[in-house]
């Protein structure tokens, strides 16, 4: 029996909890506390956990970096798209009103793709410093 | 009182010698703001700085203890010149804050622009969190500069990290980050 | 009573900032080891947040979430940009990390002492 039994056996029955738990606080932050901040860096910490627990190896199987590298690049595309598509459909740079027919619509839909867009850039660079300084090993 | 707890760890952290402990205090620190926080009714931030200041900073600092070392050296100067730089530094603050309203009013002059915002923000955006509402709505184009900001900061950390002197089994790519 | 209390509470509350700030300020100037530094530095950070989020409390309020069993709000502005300043608080330290583990490997040390010592030295 490894000495590390105990932890290895709470880390996967923990995984998909915080994993939820993430995901409940992203799209919850419109009606309690949190929001894509909140969300992103709990998503990074499942990772960064499971990667502890269980080795850089498997984490990096699981998440490979140079997907982590593109995943970073892209919540702020996504934010920055956002603000781009209300220009083009005749507002200002992200002004919400334009993304749909209705201006309380448009501002609900402008809130949600631009929290994903924040989750997306906090959650993967969390994961990428982790694995910057993980793989750096000693010496 | 939390804020009590709050002064003895930073007196902790100032006063041990080994890093490894200095990291931990600094999350008990995180642990104990976000309570604080919790009291202050600032929900959103609470929940930020518990995750962020608990989970990530120590996760950051532990691994950074890993590659470097875990002790630090006793001082070499003289702790009285800085000790007084702090002094004066602190007398100036309270002497500044002892303008500020007292606590928990209502009616001062930092509560202009908020009640504003309280009052449009469930009509115009139709979500009850006001705080994130402002924060994606109303002062949306200073999210995306943060966002920016983490995303830099990732780019400069895989910049600065990403090749390892000691070369671990694998990963063999050489184009440039 | 909660006119004494408060009065109580509010410059305790103060003092308790200024008492994080100035050893935050401490730490970074009076102690050589960088990642000692590194952690002064974001203790300073947070004692600011409590200085922001503080004059926005409101005796009686709630958190800033619109629901129809409450009237009085605390202030939502300062949380916003608190939650903004710790984010990126978080990212500064993170690179002040990646930068100590370059200089310890570019030095062999992260003691500021020693750092200036190498370098007056060649």
């Amino acid at each position: 029996m490894r000495l590390d039994i105990i932890l290895r056996v709470t880390t996967k029955l923990l995984l998909p909890l915080m994993l939820l738990f993430a995901a409940y606080v992203q799209f919850h932050g419109d009606f309690g506390p949190g929001g894509g901040f909140q969300a992103g860096v709990i998503a990074g910490a499942t990772f960064i956990l499971y990667g502890l627990i269980y080795g850089l190896g498997a984490v990096m199987r699981v998440l490979p970096m140079a997907l982590v590298e593109t995943l970073i690049p892209l919540g702020v595309l996504i934010y920055a798209g956002v603000g781009v598509f209300a220009m083009l459909a005749g507002g200002n740079f992200l002004d919400y009103t334009r993304l749909a027919h209705e201006p309380a619509h448009g501002q609900e839909l402008g809130v949600f793709l631009v929290e994903v867009g924040v989750f997306v850039t906090v959650s993967s660079t969390m994961l990428a410093i982790f694995y910057a300084l993980a793989g750096r090993g000693r010496r | 009182m939390l804020l009590t707890l709050l002064a003895a760890t930073t007196i902790g952290v100032v006063r041990v010698r080994n890093l490894f402990a200095a990291a931990v205090l600094t999350g008990v620190y995180s642990f104990l703001m976000a309570s604080v926080l919790i009291v202050l009714d600032a929900v959103d931030v609470a929940m930020t700085e518990a995750s962020v200041g608990a989970g990530i900073a120590m996760v950051l600092m532990l691994g950074a203890l890993y590659l470097t070392k875990t002790d630090e050296s006793p001082p070499v100067h003289t702790v009285l010149l800085p000790v007084f730089v702090a002094g004066v530094t602190g007398v100036a603050l309270i002497w500044a804050m002892s303008a500020l309203p007292p606590f928990g009013a209502a009616a001062t002059p930092l509560q202009l622009a908020g009640p504003d915002y309280l009052q449009r923000s469930l009509a115009e955006t139709g979500i009850p969190n006001v705080v994130t509402s402002v924060l994606a709505s109303y002062r949306g184009y200073d999210t995306l500069g943060e966002t920016t900001v983490i995303f830099t900061a990732g780019i400069a950390v895989l910049l600065l990290l990403k090749r390892g002197p000691a070369r671990e089994g694998g990963d063999d790519d050489q184009q440039p980050s | 009573m909660s006119g004494l209390v408060g009065d109580l509470v509010a410059h305790f509350n103060q003092w308790i900032t200024v008492f994080l700030m100035v050893s935050g300020l401490f730490i970074v100037i009076a102690r050589g080891n960088m990642i000692k530094k590194l952690v002064g530095l974001s203790l300073f950070q947070t004692s600011v947040y409590l200085l922001y989020i503080a004059p926005g409390k409101i005796l009686g309020g709630t958190a800033p979430i619109i629901s129809p069993r409450f009237s009085v709000y605390s202030n939502p502005l300062p949380h916003v940009l608190i939650l903004t300043a710790i984010v990126v608080g978080v990212a500064t330290l993170a690179l002040g990390l990646a930068l100590v583990v370059r200089i310890n490997e570019a030095y062999g040390t992260i003691e500021e002492d020693e750092i200036f010592e190498q370098d007056s030295g060649r």
